[in-house]
């Protein structure tokens, strides 16, 4: 048994938030990098390159990467062998959260209420998915989303005959349709099967995987491959203005389902596709 | 073809640019976005004046992030401009000359484009801190209490964007991707 103070979590989760804000992990670098070389599009290769400018000048001077900093997205995988002391965890989390926004200098996008529209000024609350797993550490991913690409998300409550040509057409289709509004290069994080909600969360959590690491089921790696490349031949390109890079991965999670279902969630992510861990 | 213009924009430049051109923006330009529109529409409902004049005016679809001690802005990118497409319409009939944002616009936003010979920009989206460097200042004027959502003036500087619609209503979106198009 280990204890963790919920201070320790606030700790984190408000450095956490400023670091992914500011940095992209190794991968997302390496890919973009690698884009800006082999980009056909003398157009895309301008915008693609004025990204690696743009990461550059947010590391050096600390300006955010982008200006929608994001609805913090956390995820916490939590030892069973952890035990929590100083208050409720959530309040702990949304407390990093006030605290990391504010002092980072990061937008504050949240309204308290669907409809009636109110900033909550702090951005404030997060959207928390708790995990429970072996041992006694806890392993804490803050993954701001910004809105542009998450509204060009989809869910499609696919039938069983529809089959993987279905599953492929869906994936397309919400690729195609987010174009330009979604900031390509884009990510897309995909879920296949489970329940309506289970597949939007798989599809939430694949844009956390790195995208030089495919699945290690092979029908699904296939399928990862196969859509990259057909994404990248739509020809909407860096910024939807035409060219070869307009996705970086498409990472696939999948779980079992009902006899009579197929869900398909695609959430979209743009190149800013942010996430910093760290373990406790 | 890469050109300069000065913000406001005179009917000239605007009827001058073209789909694929790279300007660089220096002058006055504003900020607006999905509370800011929603407001100056109810403004415009309720017969009161609106809080800028439009005539010849540009308007950047951003809300940015907070400034830092000793800069005039944070990050700021453009935000998707479809969410503004119910409004646009209106605000071009009523003088607005151009637009930056980024993203699809609606065919009633193209066809009211054309008729008032005006302009869509697109600017890097998820380019926010390189874009903050042409901001060289950063005013809030109205709306105040919609926090990152009021409306800003800001002084630019060689601020590059890319012309996606003309005022004949070609569309760079749907242009460009043909040429790379291999499905």
């Amino acid at each position: 048994m280990k204890t963790i103070h919920t201070t320790q979590i606030t700790q984190a989760v408000r450095e956490l938030c400023i670091e992914a804000n500011h940095f992209l992990t190794p991968d997302m670098d390496a890919a973009l990098k690698q884009a800006a070389v082999s980009e056909k599009s003398p157009l895309g290769k301008q915008i693609l390159n004025q990204l690696q400018d743009n990461l550059q000048i947010a590391g050096e001077d600390q300006i955010p990467i982008c200006q929608d900093t994001g609805m913090a997205v956390i995820f916490m995988e939590i030892g069973q062998d952890v035990h929590f002391e100083g208050g409720l965890l959530e309040d702990a989390v949304n407390e990093g959260v006030r605290q990391g926004y504010t002092d980072g200098f990061l937008r504050k996008s949240v309204v308290k209420d669907p409809l009636l529209r109110e900033n909550t000024k702090d951005n404030t609350p997060a959207v928390i998915h708790y995990e429970l797993t072996l041992g006694d550490q806890v392993t804490i991913t803050v993954a701001p989303k910004g809105f542009g690409s998450e509204n060009m998300s989809r869910i499609f409550m696919l039938k069983p005959a529809d089959g993987i040509e279905g599953v492929k057409n869906a994936i397309l289709t919400a690729v195609k349709d987010a174009g330009p509004n979604a900031c390509p290069p884009m990510v897309v994080g995909v879920g296949i099967g489970g329940t309506f909600e289970k597949c939007a969360l798989m599809a939430k959590k694949a844009l956390t995987r790195p995208v030089n690491v495919h699945s290690d089921i092979p029908y699904v790696q296939e399928m990862e491959k196969e859509l990259l490349d057909k994404i990248n031949r739509t020809g909407i390109g860096p910024g939807g203005l035409g060219g070869t890079t307009t996705a970086l991965a498409v990472n696939i999670n999948t779980y079992p389902t009902h006899i009579a279902g197929l869900p398909v969630a695609v959430n979209i992510c743009c190149h800013v596709n942010r996430h910093a861990v760290r373990k406790l | 073809m890469e050109k300069h213009i000065s913000a406001p924009i005179s009917d000239e430049d605007a009827q001058a640019l073209r789909t694929g051109d790279y300007v660089y923006i220096t002058g006055t330009i504003y900020t607006a976005r999905d509370a800011a529109h929603l407001r100056m529409d109810e403004a415009l409902n309720n017969h009161e004046p609106l809080p800028i004049d439009l005539t010849n005016n540009i308007i950047y679809y951003m809300g940015p992030s907070p400034a830092r001690e000793g800069r005039p802005i944070g990050s700021a990118g453009p935000t998707t401009a479809s969410r503004m497409d119910k409004y646009t319409p209106r605000l071009l009939d009523l003088g607005l000359k151009g637009m930056i944002g980024k993203g699809k616009r609606s065919d009633a936003v193209r066809e009211a484009i054309v008729r008032n010979h005006a302009v869509y920009f697109a600017a890097v989206g998820g380019a926010g801190a390189l874009l903050s460097k042409s901001i060289k200042t950063s005013q809030v004027i109205a709306y105040d209490d919609l926090g990152t959502e009021a409306i800003r003036k800001l002084e630019v500087e060689n601020f590059p964007v890319i012309v996606v619609i003309d005022s004949e209503g070609s569309n760079l979106y749907e242009t460009a991707i043909c040429s790379y198009r291999e499905d």
